[in-house]
């Protein structure tokens, strides 16, 4: 299922509309993962607060977009634009990667509230390929 | 026996009670065909789904949302039981219709996008984790007489 020609230049465009409000996206994509799917919770036990909006979060949801928005700069190459994160997320989180498909989805739930009109069912399709994509490429490493 | 908080319950109704099944259920199911195009294997008797404008585009597709979506009401209405409710349903995707239960999933999963974008910021983290719980609940109905 690799991204065609068409998905890239949707992706390109979306991103593009989405623009400074990446920021508040990935916080709010983050808070609902930790509401929405409880368990994901167990990797920031670390976090004095967990709830949606808390500074840990804000902050951990625009580390998160600024990954993501790389990803699709360098969208030609994944595997090799996300090598140390893969490696990060491997050796030293240890995220199971079943997660990374909970937080695309939250993602997805986002920007269909934030872009009703924009999040049509072919720019669905083509975002839910390219975060499977950056998710394949964030598991490269882990076995 | 699912329990359900007394915010869940209002959720679950408020939502629905204001939700126009047709609309949703078209917008819905036409999601998932485009979004996973693997489960118009289900389909093969719609016609034209060759993309995603003949798709949301296909009266079949639309009776069809309708169609869940009214069934999806049942359990709306017998939050306390929706195992038994389903009973029969059950039965049906598993016996003759052979619908592959992770579907079940796909399709709630492009439910909660199109209610989150009808709702805009009214779906809140408290209002998607109902939502969710709810359609998980529904799947797990749906899965039970699988053999």
């Amino acid at each position: 299922m690799s991204l065609t020609a068409k998905d890239v230049a949707v992706v390109k465009a979306l991103w593009g509309k989405i623009g400074a409000k990446a920021d508040d996206i990935g916080a709010e994509a983050l808070g609902r993962m930790l509401t929405v799917y409880p368990q994901t919770k167990t990797y920031f036990a670390h976090w004095a607060d967990l709830s949606p909006g808390s500074a840990p979060v804000k902050k951990h949801g625009k580390t998160i977009m600024g990954a993501v928005s790389a990803a699709v700069a360098s969208i030609e190459d994944l595997p090799g634009a996300m090598s140390q994160l893969s490696e990060l997320h491997a050796y030293k989180l240890r995220v199971d990667p079943s997660n990374f498909k909970i937080l695309s989805h939250n993602l997805l739930v986002v920007l269909a509230i934030q872009f009703p009109s924009d999040f049509t069912p072919e720019v669905h399709v083509a975002m839910d390929k390219f975060l499977s994509a950056v998710a394949l490429a964030l598991s490269e490493k882990y076995r | 026996m699912v329990e359900w908080t007394d915010f869940e319950r209002a959720t679950i109704q408020d939502i629905f009670s204001k939700m126009d099944y047709e609309s949703v259920g078209h917008n819905a199911l036409a999601r998932c065909l485009v979004v996973y195009p693997w489960t118009q294997r289900y389909f093969g008797n719609f016609g034209n789904l060759y993309n995603a404008a003949a798709i949301m585009g296909n009266p079949k597709v639309a009776a069809h949302g309708a169609v869940v979506l009214h069934g999806l009401d049942r359990a709306v209405k017998n939050m306390d039981n929706i195992k038994a409710t389903y009973a029969e349903l059950s039965v049906l995707h598993s016996e003759k219709l052979h619908v592959d239960p992770d579907n079940f999933r796909l399709l709630a999963d492009c439910l909660t996008i199109v209610v989150a974008s009808r709702l805009g910021t009214g779906f809140t983290a408290d209002v998607q984790a109902a939502f969710q719980k709810f359609l998980a609940v529904v799947g797990a109905a749906l899965r039970k007489q699988y053999h």
